[in-house]
């Protein structure tokens, strides 16, 4: 009985931490999603020296792209992190 | 699976990259092959040839050869597909020919607000990984539906579930079959209707056999294909034109070229600007300037649609299932982004390098000096010149001569360009060598082919796995034989719907004599004598079938079937089908969305609560859908729908009183194409393809309110979802069914 207890409650911190980490990885999805988007108009007088993009439309078609990419990659490294700091991982590999 | 060491996995996967690297040698040196064929003066038609059909069998040898008979192969690839060639193949699953074809037309025409597409069809990425792809593998379903049914306890969320998969999955493949015609017929000058089939016997000849399995290695080789002939055309140009052989950095350039043009076009008069006083369809748009085509509430809101869509479209997340484990699954979401993201940002070069060249080389030129590319395209009807499709030279003169006052010289409302053109006419405008074309519409045809071969695939098997094998199989014998008659009914009324349909479906080749060429009525004998034979083939299979090989038998019977209706549809061009897969988007966030998330990260949702979710939830969407697009005199009397606005004049699109007035469209019911108030109408300025904004927190509502309502699920359930949340550990299905 103890030991369930024991994974009931590492249970509950596991989920804790991979919630707060979902929360934090859609949150920076949402600022680049969206939020950096409704300023354009702001962004749009700045260009970028030497390749010659306006702020604001680079953003929509470059940048917040390579965020989204780099967003899973460290996405998956930290959930598994997490995953084996609890003893959930899998085994293989 | 879990008992493969890992120095098996290990050598699986170094010969997996020898294999897929010699496959790219192969691929590139057949380029150069046919480059220099090409200068020894073999015609072009002949090199269309050689691409199509060569690509054409690579697939379809890799499908035939990757054949099996093993469920768990065929359902899900044996969950052996490694992360990184996993992302491939979703990256081809998930590129379709709009992605190839139409995507960088749309940027061209609609500027910075296209760009809403290009951050929708990425960003849902993020939602598939954090929310809901990984908690699926690790619950080892076969399909979506079967998710639904076991967290939902029953048939009636499964039913569910397979009504969302074919709501948005049929059309998508539809629009597939129908761009390996148009790619076909265009290079090859197939009839289109023959090109439509051709392209069936290849989606066939991949997913038929080897089911999952086959299909991802098939995608894997299909996406080497289109991402190579996506970015070969542009690489050049950006090199020709800036010495730099990355267009994504150049064409920062091309841009600030084309503002500074947009500005001399309107000095010189020779195009009028978009303005709050009037904003036409003959006004320019600047390139860069933000909400001129989407209202700021429409552009975020399809930015919003596409993403959520993305997370919870069946085709997508099912190739999830296939990785090794729940790790793996993360990491190849990861590399599907990657891979699809090198398409995606070198979309809005396409746009930029030949905005540039039709601002400065079309435009303000004088008619009789036009270039010949457009010419080929204007045949096809899809450029016009002073609003008539520029045939040749001189039809491009006449109609520009009867318009009053005009000077020769092209302005920019008197061009307009099909969205289509853009990625197809490239090599051309570049005045590239014959090859590169032919390599453009190769990748446009893989494109269009590993989309069709996934979606098939998900209405397959939920039609094979959940409904017939889920659902029917356990039903009694007495039970079973009513459902038998009443299918049989059901095949026999298709029968003759599809003798009796109206419209033309003529393959006749041309080389065909007279005497052999079949009238319509004849070739749909023809076909349904096909699939009767193929039936008789199966027939003493079946008798002697055990039951694995009877579920795999059904499972490719219904393939066969789902293809060939899609085909027929397709090769009827139906107007309204290819517009409607935006739609699809929409549907799946609508009804799936909040049944799967919830159903993972809330514990207490319950199946009343999930099952009318996903009722209102895709019931809201479809009537907003249907409403708007068929019946919108309806939708202004008695649901007080308003029309929509243009984005920078702010004044309304159509006069609804008018028209309402008018017996003529008060008739028209539903809405023909023609009817000025299709599309045009709907609550709060919302555009239809974002139903899925009205659907969603809907859906998300009943649930939440419908679940507390009802008794919590049982411990049980509540443990499994435990499950589920920890990668470690066999997957649920396997520990319940075993």
């Amino acid at each position: 009985m103890a030991e369930s207890k024991e994974t009931e409650t590492k249970e509950v911190l596991h989920w804790r931490k991979t919630t707060r980490l979902m929360f934090t990885h859609l949150g920076v999805w949402l600022f680049f999603g969206f939020i950096i988007h409704m300023f354009v108009h702001t962004l749009n007088q700045y260009t970028i020296p030497v390749l010659g993009f306006p702020l604001g439309f680079y953003m929509a078609a470059q940048g917040s792209l390579i965020v989204f990419v780099l967003i899973l990659f460290i996405f998956a490294k930290q959930q598994n992190k997490i995953d084996r700091e609890f003893g959930f991982a899998e085994d293989e590999e | 699976m879990a008992t493969q060491t890992t120095g098996a996995s290990e050598s699986f996967y170094k010969q997996l990259g020898r294999m897929y690297g010699l496959y790219t040698g192969g691929f590139v040196g057949f380029i150069l092959l046919l480059a220099i064929l090409e200068q020894f003066g073999v015609p072009n038609r002949v090199l269309g040839y050689f691409f199509v059909f060569f690509t054409l069998a690579v697939y379809a040898i890799i499908g035939i050869a990757t054949r099996t008979a093993q469920i768990s192969e065929y359902y899900v690839a044996g969950r052996r597909v490694p992360a990184f060639y996993n992302g491939m193949a979703t990256a081809a699953d998930w590129m379709s020919a709009a992605s190839f074809v139409a995507m960088a037309g749309s940027l061209f025409l609609q500027g910075y607000d296209g760009l809403a597409w290009v951050l929708g069809w990425t960003g849902g990425f993020v939602l598939v990984s954090l929310l809901v792809g990984p908690y699926l593998r690790k619950f080892g379903a076969y399909t979506v539906p079967d998710f639904l049914s076991f967290r939902y306890g029953g048939n009636v969320a499964r039913f569910l579930g397979v009504i969302v998969l074919v709501c948005c999955s049929f059309t998508y493949v539809t629009a597939q079959i129908f761009g390996t015609g148009i790619i076909a017929s265009r290079f090859l000058g197939m009839q289109f209707e023959i090109a439509v089939f051709a392209g069936l016997v290849g989606i066939l000849a991949c997913a038929m056999l080897g089911g999952m399995r086959a299909v991802t290695w098939t995608q894997i080789a299909q996406y080497i294909v289109l991402i190579v002939a996506y970015l070969v055309p542009i690489v050049i140009l950006s090199t020709m034109k800036y010495g730099i052989p990355i267009p994504e950095l150049t064409y920062g350039k091309a841009i600030a070229e084309i503002t500074a043009r947009e500005q001399e076009l309107i000095k010189t008069g020779l195009a009028v600007l978009c303005t709050a006083a009037d904003c036409g369809p003959t006004t320019l748009k600047p390139h860069i300037q933000p909400f001129m085509n989407y209202t700021p509430l429409n552009f975020f809101g399809i930015i919003l649609c596409m993403m959520i869509g993305t997370a919870s479209l069946p085709h997508i997340l099912m190739r999830y299932f296939t990785t090794p484990s729940v790790k793996q699954a993360r990491d190849s979401v990861a590399w599907s982004l990657l891979f699809i993201f090198l398409l995606y940002f070198s979309a809005p070069a396409y746009a930029a390098f030949s905005k540039l060249e039709v601002y400065t080389n079309v435009i303000g030129s004088n008619i009789t000096a036009l270039k010949p590319w457009l010419f080929t395209w204007g045949e096809l009807g899809l450029i016009q010149v002073c609003g008539r499709p520029a045939a040749s030279l001189q039809t491009a003169i006449d109609a520009c001569k009867a318009i009053a006052g005009h000077q020769g010289i092209l302005r920019f409302q008197d061009f307009t360009i099909a969205q289509d053109v853009i990625v197809l006419s490239t090599p051309e405008i570049a005045g590239l060598p014959y090859v590169i074309s032919g390599l453009v519409a190769a990748g446009g045809l893989a494109a269009a082919l590993s989309t069709a071969d996934g979606l098939l695939l998900a209405i397959a098997n939920a039609l094979s796995h959940d409904i017939y094998f889920k659902m029917i199989q356990p039903l009694r014998q007495a039970v079973r034989s009513l459902l038998v008659a009443g299918v049989a009914i059901a095949m026999v009324l298709g029968i003759y719907l599809f003798l009796a349909m109206p419209s033309p479906l003529n393959l006749n080749a041309s080389w065909l004599p007279s005497a052999l060429q079949l009238g319509p009525v004849q070739w749909r004998w023809l076909l349904l004598s096909g699939l009767g034979a193929m039936l008789i083939v199966v027939l003493p299979f079946w008798g002697r079938a055990n039951d694995v090989e009877k579920r795999l038998i059904i499972a490719r019977v219904l393939l066969l079937l789902v293809a060939v209706a899609s085909a027929s549809l397709a090769s009827t061009r139906p107007s309204d089908i290819l517009a409607m897969v935006g739609w699809a988007f929409s549907l799946a966030m609508a009804g799936n969305f909040p049944a799967l998330v919830m159903g993972i990260w809330w514990k207490r949702t319950t199946t009343a609560g999930a099952v009318c979710g996903i009722i209102a939830g895709l019931s809201l969407c479809l009537f907003y859908l249907i409403t708007t697009r068929y019946y919108p005199q309806a939708g202004v009397k008695y649901f007080g729908m308003t029309s929509l606005l243009n984005p920078e004049t702010g004044r309304p699109l159509v006069e609804v009183a008018k028209i309402l007035a008018d017996p003529k469209w008060l008739a028209d019911v539903p809405a023909s194409a023609a009817n000025p108030m299709a599309n045009r109408v709907g609550w709060f300025d919302l555009n239809n393809i974002n139903c899925g904004l009205l659907g969603m927190p809907l859906g998300f509502l009943v649930i939440y309110v419908v679940s507390l309502m009802t008794k919590a699920p049982s411990k049980e359930m509540q443990d499994f979802i435990d499950e589920i949340r920890k990668p470690r550990g066999k997957t649920v299905l396997e520990e319940k069914t075993s």
